[in-house]
C-alpha cells in the first residue's frame, strides 16, 4: 500500500493513458453517482412517509363504527353501530396491559359557537384528558384538559393554534377568553399545535361535558388508543395487530356483528399502515440498489477492459519483471492495485458529487411523500465497500492473465 | 555450479514432435566463462531457457549450485531465478519509464531489500559498469552499449550464482561489443560464473571455454585461450 515504486508505476501508466483512464473513471463515477442519488431519493421517500405518519402517535389505534353489511344471528344488515361508554370502559379494562393512552371522542354537531359577535365554524369534540398524547399535539400555550375537568364536567375548551390566530388576533392571548357554545360560556384554557392546519381547526372539551351538556347520553362516536412502546418496530407491529384483533372481536361480540363484517366496526392501526408503506419503501430501496449496482457493473467492465489493455501493453515489461524474479502474486498485486486505485478515485469523485448534490438540493425538495432525500453514513460506507470490491473484481481477471504471462513469449513481444 | 545430465527437450508442433535437445551432458564449475555456440535452430536458446528456469526440461536432470531444479511452480521458479540467476538479453530489456538506477534496483525490490539499501547497491553496481553519472537517466537517453551495461549491472545487483547472457552483443556494433565483453571478462575475473550464448566466433573466443551445439547435441566442448577484449577497446 505504501510502496512508493508501486504508486510510481501506477501514475506512470495512468499518465500514458490519460484520456482512456479518464473516460473509464467517468463511467465508474457516474455509476456511483446514480446509485447514491437513487438511494438518497429512496431515503427521502421513506422520510416523507415517516413524516405523514408523524401526525398521530405511531402506535395509535382508532375505532370507527359504521353500518352492518351482513346478516348475523337474526339481525338484518343495515344497522348503524353506536358505540357507548360501556364499550369504551370495558375495552379499556380488557386490554389494559397494552394501552398507554386512551380516549373516546364525541362529535358535537349542529350547535352554534360564538366568540363575541363572531360565529365560529369549527369542529367541536369531546375527548379525554389523554387525547393530547394520542394526537401528538403540543401545547403552544396554557394546558390541555385534565382529569379534574372531566370529573367536574368543567366548561373549559382547548383550541387549535389556527383558531387562535384567525379569531383571537385582537387579544393578547386567547387564554381566559370565553367562547359561547350553544349559549353556554366555555373558558379557553389552552392552545395546541399540530403538524397540519386542518387538525388545528378543532375545539376540544371534556368528554363528560360533551355528553352531559349537549345531551349525548352515553353515546360515543369514536375510540382512540395508543399502545405501550414495544422493543422494536416488528414487535410494535405484532402488538398492534394483536391489539386490533382483540378489540375488534370484542366490539363485534358486544354489538352482535358478524366477525367477517369489516364495514360495521372498522379498526384502524397506524402501525399496520406504516408497516405496509415501510415494506414498500424497502422494496423500492432494494430496486434502487439493483439499478445502481447494474450501473456500477457497467463501469467496472470498463475498468476491467482498460486493465486488459494495460496488461497487453505491458506484456514485455511483465516478462522482464518475471525474469528478474517477480512472483506471480507480485504481478497480480500490481495490476489489482492499479485497478482498485482507478475505481476508488473515480468512485469517490462520484460519491462526493452526488452527496454534495443531495446536501445542497435535498432540504429544498418539497414533494408529497418525499422529504429531505439524503444518504446516511452507513450507505456511504456500503458504497465505498462496493467500490473496493468492484475495483478488485475489475482488476482480477486482467491481473490473472498478467500473472500467467509466459516469460519467453513476453520477452519476444515487441 | 551447473550440472546437466542427459537433458532432453521437445516441443509439440501440431501433430509432430520437434526434438530440440537430444541428451546433453555437461557441467560448469564455479568461476568459468563459457560460450555456447551454434547456428539458429541448434537448440542453444532452448538450453538457455531451461538453464534460466524459464522453461522445463522433459528428461534428465539439472542441478544448480547443488539444488535440483525440477517441477518448480511459478512462485518457486521466480524465487530461484531471483536468488541464483542474472539475465542479460540481446535487446537489453530495460523498463523504459524507470531510470537506470531504478532498473538496476528492480531485482532487489523483488528480494524485498529496503528502499535505501536498494538504491545504494544499485549505485554501487552502476559504478562498477562505469555509469554512475547516468543513474538518473532513462534508458532512451542511453546508447546501446550503455543500455547493455545497465542491464549487466542489473543482472549483477542481485548477486547471482550464475550470469546468463543471451547474445549480449547481438544488437551492438563491434567496438561496443568489445566494451561489453571487456566488462563481462572483468566480472568473470572477480570469480563470477558466466554463460554467454553467441553465434559470433570472436565473441566466443573471448570466453574461456566453448561449447558447440548442433541439432540438439554437443558436437564440441573445448577450452580456449581467452582473447582479452581490452586490447580492442
Amino acid at each position: 500500500m505504501f510502496d512508493i515504486e508501486r504508486w510510481q508505476e501506477i501514475f506512470n501508466t495512468i499518465r500514458k493513458n490519460k484520456l482512456r483512464t479518464f473516460l473509464t473513471g467517468l463511467s465508474v463515477a457516474s455509476g456511483i453517482f446514480i446509485l447514491v442519488i437513487l438511494l438518497g431519493f429512496g431515503q427521502g421517500f421513506r422520510n416523507g412517509i415517516a413524516h405523514e405518519f408523524e401526525q398521530d402517535a405511531a402506535t395509535s389505534v382508532w375505532v370507527w363504527p359504521g353500518m352492518t353489511t351482513k346478516k348475523y344471528k337474526g339481525l338484518n344488515p343495515g344497522r348503524n353501530i353506536q358505540l357507548r361508554n360501556q364499550n369504551y370502559e370495558f375495552s379499556a379494562k380488557l386490554l389494559q396491559d397494552d394501552i398507554e393512552y386512551k380516549s373516546p371522542r364525541i362529535f358535537v354537531r349542529d350547535i352554534s359557537i360564538n366568540y363575541g359577535k363572531e360565529a365560529l365554524a369549527y369542529n367541536l369534540q369531546g375527548v379525554s384528558y389523554q387525547f393530547q398524547q394520542i394526537e401528538n399535539a403540543t401545547m403552544s400555550d396554557g394546558r390541555f384538559l385534565n382529569y379534574q375537568d372531566e370529573i367536574n364536567t368543567a366548561k373549559v375548551a382547548v383550541i387549535g393554534n389556527k383558531i387562535a390566530i384567525d379569531v383571537f388576533q385582537d387579544v393578547e392571548t386567547p387564554i381566559g377568553e370565553f367562547i359561547d357554545i350553544s349559549g353556554i360560556p366555555f373558558k379557553i384554557i389552552g392552545i395546541f399545535s399540530e403538524t397540519e392546519d386542518r387538525e388545528e381547526e378543532r375545539i376540544f372539551i371534556p368528554k363528560t361535558t360533551a355528553q352531559k351538556v349537549f345531551n349525548g347520553g352515553d353515546r360515543l362516536n369514536n375510540l382512540a388508543y395508543t399502545l405501550v412502546p414495544a422493543e422494536n418496530f416488528e414487535a410494535a407491529v405484532a402488538q398492534s395487530l394483536k391489539f386490533k384483533n382483540r378489540l375488534q372481536s370484542y366490539l363485534q361480540q358486544a354489538h352482535t356483528v358478524d366477525p367477517d363484517d369489516t364495514n360495521a366496526i372498522r379498526v384502524y392501526s397506524a402501525m399496520e399502515e406504516a408497516k405496509r408503506y415501510y415494506s414498500l419503501t424497502d422494496n423500492i430501496k432494494l430496486f434502487f440498489w439493483f439499478v445502481g449496482i447494474c450501473t456500477i457493473i457497467a463501469g467496472v467492465v470498463g475498468v476491467s477492459n482498460i486493465m486488459l489493455i494495460v496488461v497487453r501493453e505491458r506484456t514485455k515489461e511483465i516478462g522482464i519483471r518475471k525474469a528478474l524474479g517477480a512472483k506471480p502474486w507480485a504481478i497480480v498485486g500490481m495490476v489489482l492495485h492499479e485497478s482498485i486505485f482507478i475505481t476508488a478515485i473515480s468512485g469517490f469523485t462520484g460519491l462526493i458529487f452526488s452527496m454534495g448534490l443531495l446536501e445542497l438540493l435535498g432540504p429544498h425538495i418539497q414533494v408529497d411523500y418525499v422529504l429531505n432525500p439524503s444518504v446516511n453514513f452507513n450507505v456511504a460506507i456500503s458504497t465505498v465497500f462496493v467500490l473496493i470490491v468492484a475495483g478488485a473484481v475489475a482488476g482480477f481477471f486482467p491481473a490473472w492473465r498478467a500473472a500467467n504471462i509466459h516469460v519467453i513469449d513476453a520477452l519476444k513481444d515487441e | 555450479m551447473i550440472e546437466i545430465k542427459d537433458l532432453h527437450k521437445s516441443y509439440k508442433m501440431g501433430n509432430n514432435k520437434l526434438h530440440v535437445l537430444k541428451g546433453l551432458n555437461f557441467s560448469i564449475a564455479e568461476g568459468e566463462l563459457v560460450a555456447i555456440m551454434g547456428s539458429s535452430g541448434s537448440g542453444k536458446s532452448t538450453l538457455l531457457n531451461i538453464l534460466g528456469m524459464l522453461d522445463e526440461l522433459d528428461e534428465g536432470s539439472y542441478t544448480l549450485d547443488g539444488v535440483p531444479i525440477k517441477n518448480l511452480n511459478e512462485t518457486k521458479a521466480a524465487q530461484y531465478r531471483n536468488k541464483f540467476l542474472g539475465f542479460v538479453f540481446q535487446s537489453f530489456n530495460l523498463i523504459n519509464y524507470k531510470s537506470a538506477m531504478e532498473n538496476v534496483a528492480l531485482p532487489l525490490y523483488y528480494q524485498k531489500v529496503p528502499r535505501k539499501e536498494r538504491e545504494e547497491k544499485a549505485l554501487k553496481y552502476l559504478g562498477q559498469v562505469g555509469l554512475k553519472e547516468w543513474a538518473d537517466h532513462l534508458p532512451n537517453e542511453l546508447s546501446g552499449g550503455q543500455k547493455q551495461r545497465v542491464a549487466i549491472a542489473r543482472a549483477m545487483a542481485a548477486e547471482p550464482k550464475v550470469l546468463l547472457a543471451d547474445e549480449p552483443t547481438g544488437a551492438l556494433d563491434s567496438k561496443t561489443s568489445y566494451e561489453v565483453m571487456d566488462l563481462i571478462q572483468k566480472i568473470n575475473d572477480n570469480g563470477n560464473t558466466i554463460l554467454v550464448v553467441t553465434h559470433e566466433e570472436d565473441i566466443a573466443h573471448m570466453c574461456k571455454r566453448i561449447v558447440h551445439l548442433k541439432d540438439g547435441v554437443i558436437v564440441e566442448d573445448k577450452m580456449v585461450e581467452q582473447v582479452r577484449a581490452e586490447q580492442y577497446v
